[in-house]
């Protein structure tokens, strides 16, 4: 019986082991990256959040509306209002989170950036033209991918997409399209 | 027959104990106190945070995580792709306490964990925005083993649930060679400037129903002299 016991110990420490070395601890559920290629080439890909549905915080200084409710925004930070929603691909599938930061600043020009979290890929932080575009759309730049994104650069769009009248639901979307090449390859990335 | 059953498992049992109890307490996994900043010649701006859920402006999770979301009413990160990651906007002051802007912080468990290693890795990014100043974003991976292992380990073992005391170390493991965050200026006195960062944790109470209790967070950001002038000129 004590061999027996032995053995068990033995097959403890290494069965711990095997497990420890082979079963992964952290295994992130992923959706298809849905990515096509642009005409100028580089891959183009968009990203959508769905209005009010996706809206997890709305941070506005003075009597803006505000979400969710009982949410405080310091005093401190008058100059600058933050939304923080859920983000989807274009099969509208939740694949990350995304934040948009307006700064109001006098001295310096006004700021709108956005930051967008996909846990599985990488984030991207993108730095938007303050003014729109013909059409109502707004572009920007790239200032910094990481992990998947960490050797792209490229420009970035948004715009704001109303519903169709039977969605009983959300008022619209705005759409996100980033269209990135790879840092080694030299090509236009504005059109 | 049923002895040499019992005898087995208690064995594996006692085996897999052992394996556990070395991983946990592996001597070679320590927390990191020293930076390659703490020896830095270049100027270093501090933000400090609440770790707490309740002090931030906003904080969501899963939802079934240790740390209730804040509001109570935030929606909650329960779909597949992101219920691994924890979101906060909170509230960053600076070295004497003034409230200078706020960040947005996400963090998610990395594929990267090791336990042999001694990594609980979680893969984050700060979006940190100063008014009046400029945006900066800090790109990092944390390694949670320590904080795991002095804090949480600890008051799950405890009669009373919880843990006190004073624990603090540093978060940043990467992804510069040194062990630092990678940061990058969007705007302002930032724009285009890169530099490196290190977070790092205090801790004093955590409870297992209700997560950290006195936490404090602090973001170490290696500035130029740029930086330096418009520290000084702050009134």
């Amino acid at each position: 019986m004590f061999k027996t016991f032995i053995f068990g110990i033995v097959l403890g420490v290494v069965g711990t082991i095997v497990a420890v070395l082979f079963v992964p601890v952290v295994d992130q559920a992923r959706e298809n990256s849905v990515i096509t290629v642009a005409t100028n080439g580089g891959s183009a890909e968009a990203f959508y959040i769905n209005i009010p549905t996706d809206r997890i915080v709305v941070g506005a200084p003075g009597d803006a509306p505000k979400l969710p409710s009982g949410l405080a925004w310091p005093d401190e930070l008058s100059a600058a209002s933050a939304d923080m929603y859920k983000l989807r691909n274009v099969h509208n599938a939740v694949i990350g989170v995304a934040s948009r930061v307006v700064l109001t600043d006098v001295e310096q020009g006004d700021v709108v950036e956005w930051v967008l979290h996909m846990p599985a890929r990488g984030s991207l932080y993108i730095g938007m033209d303050v003014d729109n575009i013909e059409g109502g759309a707004r572009l920007g730049t790239l200032h910094r991918g990481t992990r998947e994104f960490s050797k792209t650069q490229g420009a970035f769009s948004e715009r704001w997409v109303a519903a169709d009248s039977d969605d009983e639901v959300n008022r619209g979307r705005i759409e996100l399209v980033s269209r990135f090449v790879s840092i080694q390859q030299p090509a236009s990335v504005t059109e | 027959m049923m002895k040499h059953v019992l005898a087995l498992v208690v064995g594996v049992l006692v085996g897999a104990l052992a394996v556990s109890a070395l991983l946990v307490y592996n001597p070679l996994a320590g927390t990191r106190d020293l930076t390659p900043l703490s020896v830095s010649d270049q100027t270093l701006m501090q933000l400090n945070y609440s770790g707490v859920a309740e002090a931030s402006i906003a904080y969501t999770n899963d939802g079934e995580s240790t740390t209730r979301p804040h509001p109570a009413k935030v929606l909650q990160l329960w779909e597949g792709p992101v219920r691994r990651t924890d979101a906060m906007m909170t509230v960053l002051s600076d070295a004497r306490g003034r409230n200078v802007g706020f960040g947005i912080k996400y963090m998610s468990d990395s594929e990267k964990t090791n336990i042999i290693n001694g990594d609980a890795i979680v893969d984050s990014v700060w979006h940190i925005v100063l008014p009046g100043r400029g945006t900066l974003f800090v790109e990092q991976t944390e390694n949670y083993w320590g904080f795991l292992r002095d804090v949480v380990l600890p008051a799950h073992l405890s009669a009373a649930d919880s843990w006190k005391g004073n624990w603090s170390g540093n978060m940043t493991a990467g992804p510069g060679a040194l062990g630092t965050a990678r940061v990058i200026g969007g705007s302002g006195e930032f724009a285009e400037r890169t530099a490196e960062a290190v977070e790092s944790r205090t801790a004093k109470a955590y409870s297992t129903r209700q997560g950290a209790i006195a936490l404090d967070g602090q973001i170490m950001i290696e500035m130029g002299e740029q930086a330096l002038a418009a520290d000084n000129d702050a009134p």
